[in-house]
């Protein structure tokens, strides 16, 4: 079988599409290890791909007023136990520009592999961009994953981010993404993530509401167990008049796991306004009553409420 | 054989007592209205059926089906066909009303059930039981979810309760479907209107049954009855 197809095979584990690289009409990346395997663009993309030592640097541009029909695939792997990944992606959407990005991060055989995403996103006037990145980890835990991420909305633009790393084990993730809104700027960061075993979860997520009315959440999920560790820090600025933030943190821990939440709100105008709210702690009583009123048991409960937070 | 039958029933918190010696008999299909005002002890008494955490009786047997269920956890009673649907019913995220609804059967027909509960299926299947449904059409979901299991007993706590109210019609409707299905239902209530189309009623007050009879026998002595210690408040001190 060839290294594409093992890939994909991995992908489509991950609940990803298999035959989207066959695709015409899909613009996609397909990345192992250091090699690009595959690459298609489609008509308003422009993609500037090459391969590094240890990764590859990507140039993705969303030409002015192109509106991208079909969600790109970026497929990222490191199908050898051993291995380092960097990924350097500079990401621009010109003024009234719309993507949807779906990234897939596989890592099924990992037993020591380093995931490094740094990436600079600007998304102009009035552009609309989707980034969604799924991970699949396979059960060692022997993966680092640090996605680091400077984005910057323009002028009514809007941006939304979904990371979900809730299949195998995560071993040490560190998110750390920046978004600046300008005026009238929407953004929302969502992430999910299941620990097990020693897993390590840093999570930082922070959203400077700069502009006029601008406009952000930040949510984000985690469901810990066994020895893992949790730390989801969000911070929302609100500098400018009309800006509205808030940031969501939920954390369901169970066994000897131990999870902190940091929320913190700053707001230098007096017409900003910035809201928090964070829960940490088990299953709620009140849900597994219910469930079992409905006949599961704790153990099916407890799951059905885990998988939901997570969904 | 009784379907449930409870016998003595005694809990308290601290130094308060809840439900003093309570005793209820209900047999198969039979709907039973619970009629009482705030503080009486029926959600207390919702709670020891179906058996919440922290609720375990002091003295007195909860039999249900012939089996003393008192040490049996919520789940094994809902295995042998209690269950309950509550006041308030909890939200969940990433659960869709679909999902909810087939928890335990997936081979049931949700929009069936929504259709019982005065919903239309095509706008509530794929939302989430979360923040984004309003009081009134949680609780219509919780019913539906309740009817779908086919309960041999069904607690319904003040299903007329909450801000945003379901209409007399909608639970008379409800615990019509209960009724066609074979169900029990104790249905408790502070609306003696309700309670009308109970084949039998009971007044609870201070954690006893002070009256026992047809619904309206009992809605008439609920109406009726003033408390000297309670003011204006149906009470058993009367």
């Amino acid at each position: 079988m060839s290294e594409i197809d093992n890939l994909m095979m991995a992908v489509a584990e991950a609940g990803g599409e298999k035959g989207i690289l066959a695709n015409e009409d899909i613009a996609h990346l397909a990345v192992n290890e250091h090699k690009i395997l595959s690459s298609n663009k489609v008509e308003g993309l422009e993609v500037e791909a090459k391969e590094t030592l240890t990764g590859i640097e990507a140039k993705v541009t969303v030409l002015e007023g192109m509106k991208i029909k079909n969600p790109v695939h970026l497929c990222f792997g490191v199908l050898h136990k051993r291995g380092t990944q960097k990924i350097k992606m500079d990401v621009r959407l010109e003024k009234n520009a719309s993507a949807s990005f779906i990234a897939h991060c596989v890592f099924p055989n990992a037993e020591k592999v380093r995931h490094i995403m740094d990436a600079v996103v600007e998304s102009g006037e009035g552009a609309e961009m989707r980034y969604s990145e799924t991970h699949y980890h396979g059960m060692y835990g022997g993966v680092v994953v640090i996605p680091k991420a400077v984005v910057t909305v323009g002028k009514n633009g809007r941006y939304f981010t979904d990371f979900t790393l809730t299949t195998g084990r995560v071993g040490r993730l560190e998110i750390d993404y920046t978004v600046t809104a300008g005026e009238g700027a929407v953004t929302e960061l969502t992430a999910r993530v299941f620990g097990h075993a020693r897993d390590e979860i840093n999570i930082k997520e922070k959203v400077v509401l700069s502009g006029k009315n601008s406009r952000s959440i930040i949510k984000t999920r985690v469901a810990i167990e066994d020895e893992a560790r949790a730390e989801v820090t969000g911070i929302t600025e609100g500098c400018a008049e009309g800006a509205r933030g808030h940031v969501d943190c939920m954390e369901i821990v169970k066994d000897n796991a131990i999870a902190k939440a940091i929320p913190i709100v700053y707001v230098t105008n007096p017409l900003a306004k910035v809201t928090h709210e964070a829960a940490i702690g088990s299953v709620d009583k009140k849900q597994m009553e219910t469930l079992m009123a409905h006949g599961l048991s704790p153990e099916e409960a407890v799951d059905i409420i885990v998988k939901g937070i997570l969904k | 054989m009784p379907l449930l039958e409870i016998n003595n029933l005694t809990y308290g918190t601290g130094d308060k007592s809840i439900l003093d010696s309570f005793a209820l008999t209900m047999e198969a299909s039979e709907i039973h209205a619970l009629l009482g005002t705030n503080g009486t002890g029926k959600s207390t008494l919702a709670y020891l059926i179906m058996g919440c955490e922290g609720y375990k009786p002091s003295s007195g047997k909860i039999i249900f089906d012939g089996k003393v269920v008192n040490d049996l956890k919520i789940h094994e009673r809902a295995q042998l066909g209690i269950t309950m649907a509550w006041q308030e019913p909890v939200r969940f995220e990433g659960i869709s009303v679909k999902d909810y609804i087939t928890l335990k059967n997936k081979d049931v027909n949700p929009s069936h059930y929504l259709e019982m509960v005065g919903l239309h299926p095509e706008l509530y299947l794929h939302r989430m039981v979360d923040k984004s449904l309003s009081g009134g059409e949680r609780k219509r979901i919780e019913l539906a979810s309740v009817l779908a299991l086919n309960p041999k007993l069904a607690v319904l706590d003040e299903p007329d309760s909450g801000i945003d109210m379901l209409s007399t019609q909608d639970i008379i409707n409800v615990i019509t479907s209960f009724r066609k299905n074979g169900s029990s239902v104790l249905l408790i209530t502070h609306r003696e209107e309700i309670a009308l189309i109970a084949d039998k009623a009971s007044q609870l007050c201070s954690g006893k049954i002070i009256c026992t009879g047809t619904p309206q026998e009992v809605a008439e002595y609920y109406k009726s009855r003033q408390c000297l210690v309670c003011r204006d408040e149906v009470c058993a001190y009367v």
